[in-house]
This record gives structure tokens, C-alpha cells and sequence, in this order.
């Protein structure tokens, strides 16, 4: 099977300003795969191509095997393999939610059933609720069963969880991995590491239009060889080492504390140091 | 990978037209603006002036016929224009974009609700005008007919120039102060306030140019006495010209649309 997203050589330039400067790209049937970078980094001119939103300038595009450009009939029959979910929308606040699902299941050949995606974003006890009277987070999950209705084989999350708070963040990744099992590649825009972390199975970097690295997150930057800091309550307080090999170093202190190693911890770099690392210390936080 | 195909874009636009009058009939503020709004303004210049015009030509079927047009206007020109830049601030169009739906299918739903909220205004309007202020309508079934093809064109002809003229305002918020004023000057310049005979020459020519005098014709054909046809500027109701006018600008108006339609405001 070919990969469900291909980019050789993408460029695109706003005046003398280069947003994306030569990209490369590849993602597989049934990832997630995550696109993590600063803003003006380029990654929303990227998702913008390769939604079919935006131009490129030069380079090979190719999603589900069809190139994003593409118009008329064509386009249509593209659109219906594909689900985006944008930043925000805000409208349509005096349709109920079920009314809305409804109503898109029918732009799409082979839509899935009202309720179970009403279901499967847990709006179920506010199917006929106005879209107005929803929260934050309930908007977020009307927006995902709006870009699942057409059983996708592709999905675009774009910052799917920005503004939520914690527990809701949990709540929407529960739903996304609950997606995965659906069959659907998912591509993952976020500002955040812990997201990226929690959900995707390769992350890339992208700074200054160009792609940094693609590694599965545990991977990303050498995080798995970098150096771990172990650290412990000695006779004389808090002790810590770096160590290329806590295990070792742990065996050791093992021998010296036959019971409990006093507050124990082994600590890697966490994905956001090694991702401000990589990008230099340009701003993440939005 | 579906073996079914694409709903058409026809079958969407009718999906489309029924969202978009849900949700204009649950917006009751706008409703009630809408279809009280025509006649507010009929009360009121029906008791401003109160003189005949002719023999049995109230100011009233004169301004009536004048209000039938404008309506044309404000409901499809006019409300779309100022309501498809706030629904491209809102991301509505961007997010429609991104279906399978195509222009062509937001479009009819647009004519769908234009027309449908034109139905009902105009009913209303006839309603009151027969019962508080004495306007007569016409028993001819030519009339009606020139009536319903007028109703038909112009509100295809308004709702494709509305469309049109979205890509003008910068903003949803400030579409209103872009639209109004040209929708106003419009309505004083066609003989919607005024009777048109009486207005300047050159006011007339600018008039003639733009759909909205047509309609307002047109629409006078229907209400007042073929008698009255001699007080026109041409001496005549001109329902042929007034066809071809309104259908002009309604072609215009859909290769405009087609080629200019934006579903982002660009940054």
C-alpha cells in the first residue's frame, strides 16, 4: 500500500518572505503523525497545501494519491475521502448539534451514522442542544464529528485541544486514539509536547520552513541516549549523578541500600527541552 | 473507497436552502426586522402623503409596487452581502471548503432562502396593504403572471449580485457600512420613496443603469392602471427592456460570483 501523504521539495514563499522552504514529507497508512513546530515555522502553510486550501510554489504533492490542487469533480471526489478539522469555527449557533451532523453527512457518499459520531465524540446528551448554548471543549468535540461524518481515510486535526483545560485536553486524546481504531491516518498539528507525546507515532520538526527531524517521540533529538540525571537522598541530602547508563548506576546503589533507594528518580530530558533545543529557543509558547 | 458517488451538487443545494431557512426563521430579531421592516415603511409613507396621483392612484399602490422591488433587493442583495463576510470571518466558508460541497451548491441554497424569505415578505406586505391602507391588486392574470416572473428574475438577479458584491467588504463587521449606503442611494434613486417622474434628470439615467428602477417598473406594471403607463419616463411599462435588464445583471451577476467567489478573507 502507498504512503496516504507524499511531499518531495515543497517550497512556498509570501513575497520575499519563505514560509516553507523545501519539505519533505511522508506518512503512512493508519499513524498519527504529528507536526510540531513554532508559529510562523511554516507548519500552517504546509497543512494549508495539503488540505487543498493553498498553492504551493514548487515540489510534488501527492494525498491519497491525488494531488491537493486539483478542481471541479475531481476536488469533490478528494474532499469526500478526506476530514479536516480547523482552528476555529465559530457559526451556525442557532442549528442543534444533531441537526448540524445530520446535515453534513450529506456531502459525503458514505457517511456514518448520526448518532454514532454524535456518539463516538460523547455529545450523545446534547444532540439537541444549540450549538450556542455549548462550551468551549463541546464545540471542539462538534468540529471532530464534523470532520469524521464522511468516514475519512485521512483526517486533519489542526491545534485540536488549544484553550482547553487539562482534564478535557485527557478527554479529547481519549477520543482521538479512539479514532486510530477506525483505520484513519490522522495528521496532527499541536504547539503542544505532551500532545504530541501522548498521541502521535512520529513527530516531526519543522523551523524555519524546513523539516528539522521525524522520529518516533521517545526518539526525537537522541532523547533515548541522551544523558539521565539519577538522583537520591544520600547521608549528606539530595545527591545527583548524569549518567549515560542509570541502570548500572543504579545496580550500584542498590548494594548500598539493600531496601528502598530513599526518593529514587531518573530523569531524561522531557520532550520539551530537547524540542527548544532543537528549535533554537524560538517562542512555543504561542 | 467508496463505491457510491458524490451526492450531487443540485441534491446539497436543497439540503442547503432547508439549513439556511431553519436558521434564519430561528433568528427571531432578524425575522421580525425583515418581515415587519417593508411594512413599517408603507405605514409611514402612507400617512405622509396621502394624495392621489391620478385618477384612483393612491401614493400607497404607488409606494407599494416600490417596496415589492426594494424588498427584492434587501433580501437577497442586500442580506447577503453583508451576511456571507461575517460568515467568512466565522470560518463557515473555510470549513464548507474543505467538504465535498461545492460553490455551486452554497449558492442555491443562498437563492433558496432569498426566495423563500421574499415569498413570505412580500405575502405580508400585500396582506397589510389591502387591509389598513387600500391598495388594490390587480385582477388581470397577465399582471400576475409579469409578477411571478418579475419575483422569480429579480430575486436570482439580486441574490447573484449579492454573492457578487460579498468579496467587497473587507470584514463581517464592517459589511453593513459598505452595503447600506449603496442599497439606500439605490432605492432613492429608482423611485422607491419618490415617484420616479418627479426625481432630476440625471438621477434617472444613473437609475436606469441598475436593476433596482427595473424591478420598481416592473412591479408598478403590475399594481397601478395601464393608464399610468403614459406617465413614465418612456411612455410605456418597457416589460420587454425590463426582462432583458434584470436578466443581464443576473448573468452578470453569476459570472461574477463564479469567479471571484472567496471562501477566505486573504491576509
Amino acid at each position: 500500500m502507498s504512503s496516504v501523504i507524499n511531499v518531495r521539495g515543497l517550497e512556498k514563499s509570501y513575497g520575499a518572505n519563505k514560509a516553507v522552504a523545501g519539505i519533505d514529507l511522508t506518512i503512512e497508512p493508519g499513524e498519527i503523525f504529528a507536526l510540531l513546530g513554532p508559529n510562523g515555522a511554516g507548519k500552517t502553510t504546509t497543512v494549508e497545501i495539503l488540505e487543498g486550501f493553498r498553492d504551493r510554489d514548487r515540489g510534488d504533492v501527492s494525498v491519497l494519491g491525488t494531488d491537493p490542487g486539483v478542481k471541479g469533480e475531481q476536488a469533490r471526489k478528494w474532499r469526500n475521502r478526506i476530514g479536516i478539522v480547523l482552528q476555529s469555527t465559530n457559526d451556525a449557533g442557532d442549528l442543534s448539534v444533531y441537526e448540524t451532523v445530520a446535515h453534513f453527512a450529506k456531502y459525503y457518499s458514505n457517511p456514518r451514522g448520526v448518532d454514532e459520531v454524535i456518539d463516538a465524540v460523547g455529545l450523545t446528551d446534547k444532540s439537541t442542544a444549540l450549538i450556542r448554548t455549548l462550551s468551549g471543549g463541546q464545540r471542539r468535540r462538534l468540529d471532530v464529528a464534523l470532520g469524521i461524518i464522511g468516514s475519512p481515510e485521512l483526517l486533519f486535526l489542526d491545534e485540536p485541544t488549544t484553550g482547553f483545560d487539562p482534564e478535557a485536553r485527557r478527554a479529547f486524546w481519549a477520543l482521538i486514539q479512539d479514532l486510530r481504531k477506525s483505520g484513519a491516518t490522522i495528521l496532527l498539528t499541536t504547539h503542544y509536547l505532551d500532545e504530541a507525546e501522548a498521541l502521535a507515532d512520529r513527530v516531526a520538526v519543522i523551523n524555519q520552513g524546513k523539516i528539522i527531524e521525524v522520529a518516533t517521540p521517545a526518539l526525537l533529538g537522541g532523547r533515548a541516549t541522551s544523558l539521565a540525571t539519577v538522583s537520591w537522598k544520600g547521608p549528606n541530602g539530595l545527591q545527583s549523578e548524569r549518567t549515560d547508563n542509570p541502570t548500572a548506576l543504579i545496580r550500584k546503589l542498590t548494594e548500598t541500600y539493600k531496601d528502598e533507594i530513599p526518593e529514587l528518580t531518573v530523569k531524561r530530558a522531557s520532550l520539551e527541552d530537547i524540542y527548544l533545543e532543537m528549535i533554537g529557543g524560538a517562542d512555543v509558547s504561542q | 473507497m467508496s463505491v457510491n458517488k458524490v451526492p450531487s451538487a443540485l441534491a446539497i443545494g436543497i439540503a442547503r436552502g432547508g439549513l439556511e431557512v431553519k436558521q434564519f426563521m430561528r433568528q427571531r430579531e432578524s425575522v421580525v426586522f425583515t418581515l415587519a421592516f417593508p411594512i413599517m415603511l408603507l405605514a409611514i409613507f402612507g400617512s405622509v402623503f396621502t394624495n392621489e396621483l391620478s385618477d384612483g392612484v393612491t401614493f400607497s399602490q404607488y409606494f407599494v409596487a416600490g417596496m415589492i422591488a426594494s424588498g427584492l433587493v434587501n433580501t437577497g442583495f442586500q442580506q447577503l452581502a453583508i451576511m456571507i463576510p461575517v460568515e467568512r470571518d466565522f470560518g463557515t466558508l473555510k470549513r464548507l471548503q474543505g467538504t465535498p460541497m461545492p460553490a455551486s451548491s452554497y449558492f442555491i441554497g443562498k437563492s433558496i432562502v432569498v426566495f423563500v424569505t421574499m415569498v413570505i415578505q412580500i405575502a405580508l406586505l400585500l396582506i397589510a396593504g389591502v387591509l389598513f391602507f387600500g391598495v388594490n391588486l390587480p385582477t388581470d392574470p397577465a399582471k400576475w403572471f409579469t409578477f411571478t416572473w418579475l419575483i422569480i428574475l429579480g430575486s436570482a438577479a439580486s441574490t447573484a449580485l449579492g454573492i457578487a458584491f460579498s468579496v467587497i467588504p473587507k470584514s463581517g463587521r464592517g459589511a453593513s457600512a459598505v452595503v447600506s449606503p449603496v442599497v439606500i442611494i439605490l432605492q432613492f434613486f429608482s423611485g422607491v420613496f419618490f415617484v420616479f417622474t418627479d426625481l432630476p434628470g440625471w438621477m434617472q439615467q444613473v437609475a436606469a443603469i441598475f436593476p433596482l428602477k427595473w424591478m420598481t417598473q416592473g412591479m408598478r406594471s403590475v399594481f397601478l392602471p395601464d393608464s399610468f403607463a403614459a406617465q413614465e419616463v418612456a411612455g410605456t411599462w418597457e416589460t420587454g427592456r425590463t426582462f432583458w435588464i434584470i436578466l443581464a445583471w443576473l448573468i452578470a451577476g453569476l459570472v461574477i460570483s463564479i469567479k471571484t467567489f472567496k471562501w477566505e478573507q486573504a491576509r
